[in-house]
């Protein structure tokens, strides 16, 4: 049920790191390690993921413990709109440009989500919050982080450490 | 290997589903010597199917599945119904004894004479049984020493007689149920130990319950859960004398000229329709899909539906009525292992005429959520949605909380039904199952009083903080009851105080939709008892070749 010894060296490297303050670089370890292991994406572009990893991390976010992106909740998502929610790949199209829109016009001459800063994000977020697509990156998140490691997320049980839970 | 019969032999009995009721019944037929078919629409699923995966729990697995079978509800008897999910129920051989939480609570004397003591609630049917607690009890402690429950006889002074003691100690206590005991202790109630078909120690061949605390919702792959799957239909099987038949969903109960049943037709797990014959036939598919049936099973001598000449089949229609209260505490409780329920109280069980309204029911210590249920839907109103609020929450609420369950009478009021929708078909070009619903004023009142004192309770036990919502009426529902009520006047009930039809001598109907009241909810252990009960009357019936 674990993902192997691989995540759990690896989520246990980003502790290490966070516990020593290092905490950018524990995420810039934590990215680079789980660049090792990213699986390719099924369904998503390139670009898509970023966008919606970008809005995860403002829902679960990085810290002192791993958040939604060292949880690897965008292959969570990937997968899921590869498989079981397929039927929902047109709400994150849809989704994201709404989300380019409101961008594009609260940060004029930004270039995407991933590119804009923490703070902005969580203004874009903010901005977002009433919608569909919102909720739906919401749940999905919160199924990538809690989730099966089997589904593609919650890198070496990252969420479950969180909040105390043995499966 | 079971034994296999043939369409065209006449077995003696079909029994259709094979849930809390239909196990127990293909088990009872086959011990006394009957050849029984039993027809699950669901699959058959072994321990090595079940698992600890949530997402494929959210997903519906092990329940019915509405895009095949899809509901539709309004909460008026007139206009159209909207489709949307409006009744659960398990859908495996087992039924919802596969899923369920292990409640096991006996409905006390007075659920079956309520109408007697407290007299008739305008607006409600509030009716007696035709039968007592006292006809049901030999049933009760069968089906406790049968199928394996754990608890404490005697703990709870509200509890009604007993013959037997529970066959199993209770199980282990949690830090929810200690906290609920000494602060319900404080105000001067009387809790107890919660009855639970799960094994705490192990008995007839299965093991003792590991604490994985993965219950409601999930099958048990060690077999500690007292399903009918890990219980009776082995023993069924073991006779040579039952098949069980899954993936098969009847679409009609045949009759012949003479008014008699003749079998079943239903659909193979191909699509294939199939009909057996059958001497009787014993309809367990729960309070929503055995008055569906029934009225899918009209021909131009039922043009109303069979067995329905009262008009009554899908009528009276009672709902799991419910409400969590739910709360923080300073110091982590880590409830998540273990057995959900660990303390009820029944002190308010009884209605009481000074609270101003009809009702009462039961409170219990729980922790029952999963993390991602957890994170949807299990935090205050007032914690944040997302960012680093959300996760703290997260980090510091699902280790410290726990909740109170209050369930509750759910009057029976004429207007509320299951029948068909007279516009959606199901994926096998059926009508689908409309529910016409609204509650009865007085089980919303009741609600309300219940969660009150569970708020009472959380407080003395000093809760950090305490939430819940707002009771409303319900509009989705398991516990499905009520729709083919027993009863001695033909005009005024579907089946008599055996289970046998009044309009048909050979069908017996015997699940929730017997209930002539709710209880207090938890129904599944007196399902099982009726269902004991009922197949000591049928086998009877039988050997004198009465059905």
């Amino acid at each position: 049920m674990m993902s192997g010894a691989l995540s759990r060296r690896r989520l246990l490297e980003i502790t290490l790191a966070a516990q020593s303050g290092a905490l950018a670089a524990a995420h810039q370890h934590a990215r680079t390690a789980s660049h090792a292991a990213k699986p390719p994406l099924r369904s998503l572009s390139a670009a898509q993921a970023r966008e919606i990893e970008a809005i995860a991390s403002r829902i679960i976010p990085s810290g002192a413990t791993p958040g939604a992106r060292e949880a690897g909740v965008i292959y969570f998502i990937d997968r899921a709109l590869a498989t079981f929610d397929r039927a929902r790949r047109p709400a994150y199209r849809e989704g994201l440009a709404l989300a380019g829109r409101l961008r594009r016009r609260m940060f004029p001459g930004s270039r995407s989500i991933a590119a804009l800063s923490e703070t902005e994000q969580d203004r874009l977020v903010a901005a977002l919050e009433n919608t569909p697509f919102f909720e739906l990156v919401r749940e999905h998140t919160i199924l990538g982080f809690l989730g099966d490691p089997a589904y593609g997320g919650n890198a070496g049980g990252a969420g479950w450490k969180l909040i105390g839970f043995e499966p | 290997m079971s034994v296999r019969f043939r369409p065209a032999d006449t077995v003696d009995f079909i029994v259709i589903g094979s849930g809390a009721a239909g196990g127990v019944m293909a088990k009872e037929l086959a011990v006394a010597g009957f050849q029984v078919v039993v027809l699950e629409q669901g699959p058959y699923l072994r321990e090595r199917d079940f698992s600890h995966d949530e997402i494929r729990f959210r997903q519906g697995h092990l329940i019915n599945d509405w895009s095949k079978q899809p509901n539709t509800f309004r909460s008026a008897p007139t206009g159209k119904a909207v489709k949307q999910p409006a009744v659960f129920y398990g859908q495996q051989v087992g039924g919802g004894t596969v899923h369920f939480t292990g409640n096991f609570w006996r409905f006390h004397e007075v659920d079956f004479e309520e109408r007697t003591r407290w007299g008739p609630v305008p607006g409600a049917s509030l009716e007696d049984w035709p039968i007592r607690y006292a006809d049901l009890e030999p049933y009760y402690a069968k089906a406790e020493r049968e199928l394996g429950v754990s608890g404490l006889a005697g703990s709870s002074p509200f509890d009604p007689p007993r013959s037997a003691p529970y066959p199993l100690p209770p199980l282990p206590l949690k830090r929810c149920g200690e906290i609920f005991e000494r602060a319900a202790r404080k105000l001067g109630l009387h809790p107890f130990p919660a009855p639970m078909a799960i094994l705490s120690r192990s008995y007839q061949g299965r093991p003792a319950c590991t604490q994985c605390a993965f219950c409601k919702g999930f099958g048990c792959e060690v077999r500690a859960k007292s399903s009918t799957l890990a219980t009776v239909i082995p023993v069924a099987e073991s006779t040579g004398r039952c098949e069980i038949r899954a993936g098969c969903r009847v679409r009609k109960i045949e009759t012949g000229a003479d008014g008699r049943v003749t079998g079943a037709t239903y659909f193979d797990p191909r699509g294939k329709e199939v009909r057996q014959r059958a001497r009787a036939v014993v309809v367990c598919a729960n309070g929503a899909e055995t008055p569906r049936l029934l009225l899918l099973s009209k021909s131009a001598q039922f043009p109303h539906g069979l067995a329905n000449s009262s008009g009554l089949v899908g009528r009276f229609f009672m709902v799991d009525t419910g409400v969590t209260v739910k709360a923080l505490f300073e110091r982590p409780l880590n409830d998540h292992k273990g057995v959900h329920v660990s303390r009820v109280v029944h002190d308010y069980y009884d209605s009481d005429p000074r609270r101003g309204f009809y009702g009462g029911g039961g409170i219990d210590a729980r922790f029952d959520w999963y993390p991602i249920g957890f994170a949807l839907s299990a935090l205050p109103d007032d914690t944040p949605r997302w960012g680093e609020g959300f996760k703290a929450a997260l980090a510091e609420f699902f280790p410290r909380s726990m909740s109170l369950l209050a369930h509750s009478t759910c009057l029976a009021v004429e207007s509320n039904a299951i029948d068909l929708d007279p516009d959606l078909k199901d994926a096998w070009g059926l009508p689908a199952l409309r529910m016409t619903y609204r509650n009865h004023p007085d089980d919303l009142k009741v609600l309300r009083f219940l969660q009150q004192r569970a708020v009472e309770i959380l407080e003395a036990a000093g809760a950090k903080k305490v939430w819940h919502d707002e009771v409303r009426d319900f509009t989705f529902t398991g516990h499905l009851m009520g729709t083919c009520r027993m009863g001695n006047d033909p005009r005024k009930s579907v089946v008599d105080r055996h289970h046998r039809a009044h309009d048909v001598p050979n069908l017996f109907i015997v699940d929730g939709s017997s209930f002539v009241t709710s209880g207090r909810q938890q129904p599944t252990c007196t399902i099982h008892a009726l269902a004991y009960r009922a197949a000591d009357g049928i086998v009877a019936a039988a050997r004198r070749n009465e059905i």
